[in-house]
């Protein structure tokens, strides 16, 4: 806690995108995402079109292509899957390099991975321009239920401590020696699995009374109110306008 | 297994986007009710341990391992709507701030990993809590087989959602086989790893564990040497064990009948198909519209012996229909003691 309370997958700067009010900014990424993932996978060019503008936004958010880059990464287990899917799919085939590849997988292996890919990085931009705490803010204003904005604010929160507790129970595991190397020492995850539980439970009765003894009583007040004013939203929502165009003509073509 | 953007349809993506919506809502009332006032920070914090224990990796054989999917876990150590709504918030959290599985593809993440592992598990698990001895030891074996289960019923249910809705059409026998297959064998790690924290639980904290309400020991007060039940406020359970051999009964006789005896059953066609087919009468008739369903026709699609087939197919209906059935209990019951409640109300004022 001592290191500064912005997280890591958050990336400071004073650029455009990231003055915008969060509410916007996650109204836009979702429905970016809702027109990339209607388009048809036959528009190969729609999509080099959506690479363009979720670039454009990078640049003008001032984040770096090879952060942008290392944080597309987590989608390789269903890059693995796609590349797998021209193989097992069914329908005509042809001939690629020797192999016997189905045309229709082939078509899905590129719809996943384009459309996959585009989510990703229009979430990764997301979280690299919005600040945690404001990402919560704005999905309260987007009217999600105050209660449910709670739990993940309390569970962003304390997220960091209880892996850090788990961080420190693995380390008191190993310098006793301890290490993972078969099923016959899963009892011993498991043990640490259940202190753990344990512990974030109780962490969480103590911080109710905390909370109780400050005058809680079923609701967060909100200190800072965003809203956002018509050039604002206009401005975020460039993004989704821009890229319904490039759907609509996708459609059409 | 968080499906990214585009792998699901559109229409069928806004569908479970609905049905999420919907428990989630659920859920919330759910959860005031298992931890009152206290809803949000216990909640939020038991979120935070199902993110932290993803992150805790088992070693499975040479060189690979496998990770927690933890609704099982959460729905017996919190209860069932705790435990949809904490896991809930994890894949949102994971799925805005990781970016992993997609924004759109939210819905069917949330139905297949938090909603269908949590409810599944919590089903089977109550189910085997009412059969078993009240035993501590139960609890963890109940756990066990719980969790064993969720994760092939979430496999299963991902089949579902891909047979309707999936952008690729790879055979679905072999999507399925596939998927249940592997998740089989992850099921065996997520329930070995569940049971043995709900022990280690259990042994420590045992106030803790939601599904282990009913096990805790009657007070006794020590009245002129004599040892007495301590006044409870809660009306003692009749005819408890009565029930319990019924509920065993019904359970090891349907899938006496429903695995073996139709492992044994002929499997030739019943007297009207055969009659059908020898007179030609069939030829109009239409296929049923579930024919292509995974377990269409009393058979386990790619199994190819008929018996083993028919028997597999037998288990898992039995399986879903006493989770089906179950479920239709519960609520009705719940309801009834809650009418009970409220017309007692009145007397204890």
């Amino acid at each position: 806690m001592g290191a500064g309370h912005a997280h890591r997958l958050y990336r400071h700067e004073h650029s455009p995108v990231h003055a915008l009010p969060p509410h916007t900014k996650l109204a836009a990424a979702f429905a970016f995402v809702v027109v990339v993932v209607s388009t048809p996978r036959e528009a190969m060019w729609a999509f080099a079109l959506y690479a363009a503008l979720l670039a454009t936004v990078a640049y003008k958010a001032r984040v770096p292509a090879g952060f942008l880059l290392k944080r597309l990464l987590i989608e390789i287990p269903f890059v693995a899957f796609a590349v797998l899917m021209p193989f097992v799919a069914e329908g005509e085939r042809v001939d690629v390099l020797g192999m016997s590849l189905s045309v229709n997988g082939l078509w899905g292996a590129w719809n996943v991975l384009a459309k996959g890919t585009l989510g990703v990085a229009a979430s990764v931009l997301l979280a690299s321009t919005t600040e945690l705490r404001e990402l919560l803010l704005g999905l309260q204003r987007l009217k999600l239920p105050p209660l449910l904005v709670q739990i993940a604010s309390f569970m962003i929160r304390y997220g960091d401590v209880i892996t850090d507790e788990m961080r420190r129970m693995r380390i008191a595991r190993e310098s006793r020696g301890f290490e993972a190397r078969g099923v016959r020492h899963w009892g011993v995850l498991a043990k640490s699995a259940g202190a753990l539980f344990i512990r974030s439970y109780e962490r969480g009765e103590r911080v109710h009374l905390a909370m109780v003894s400050r005058g809680y009583a079923g609701s967060m007040p909100v200190i800072d109110e965003v809203t956002a004013s018509r050039a604002q939203w206009s401005y975020a929502l460039a993004l989704p306008f821009a890229a319904l165009v490039v759907c609509l003509l996708g459609w059409t073509l | 297994m968080h499906v990214p953007d585009g792998f699901i349809n559109a229409p069928v993506s806004a569908v479970t986007g609905v049905v999420a919506a919907g428990a989630i809502a659920v859920s919330l009332r759910g959860a005031r009710r298992e931890l009152d006032e206290r809803t949000a920070p216990l909640a939020g914090l038991v979120a935070a341990f199902i993110f932290a224990v993803q992150m805790l990796n088992f070693p499975v054989a040479a060189g690979t391992s496998g990770h927690l999917l933890g609704g099982a876990l959460a729905a017996i150590l919190v209860g069932p709507y705790t435990g949809v709504l904490c896991v809930s918030v994890v894949l949102l959290m994971q799925g805005i701030l990781f970016a992993d599985g997609g924004l759109t593809a939210l819905g069917v993440n949330i139905t297949d990993m938090a909603i269908v592992t949590t409810v599944v598990s919590y089903a089977v698990f109550r189910v085997l809590v009412k059969v078993l001895p009240r035993k501590r030891r139960s609890i963890t074996v109940a756990a066990f087989v719980s969790a064993l289960l969720s994760v092939p019923a979430a496999a299963v249910a991902f089949t579902l959602i891909y047979a309707i809705g999936g952008t690729t059409d790879v055979a679905i026998s072999k999507v399925a086989t596939a998927m249940i297959g592997v998740h089989i064998l992850i099921g065996v790690g997520e329930a070995a790893i569940t049971g043995l924290t709900v022990g280690a639980v259990i042994a420590v904290r045992p106030d803790l564990v939601y599904g282990a309400r009913g096990l805790q020991q009657r007070l006794k007060l020590r009245v002129n040497g004599e040892l007495v039940d301590a006044p409870t406020t809660v009306a003692p359970v009749a005819a408890r064990s009565s029930h319990r051999k019924v509920w065993i009964t019904g359970l090891v006789t349907s899938l006496v009948l429903a695995g073996f005896v139709s492992f044994y059953a002929s499997a030739s066609p019943d007297g009207l198909e055969k009659v059908a087919k020898d007179k030609g009468i069939d030829q109009k008739a239409e296929k049923h519209a579930t024919k292509d369903s995974p377990l269409a026709g009393y058979g386990v699609k790619d199994i190819s012996d008929a018996r083993i087939s028919g028997g597999l197919a037998g288990v898992i209906g039995v399986g879903v229909t006493v989770v089906a059935g179950s479920g239709v209990f519960w609520a009705i019951r719940r309801r009834r003691s809650a009418d009970a409640s409220a017309v007692s109300l009145p007397e204890s004022v």
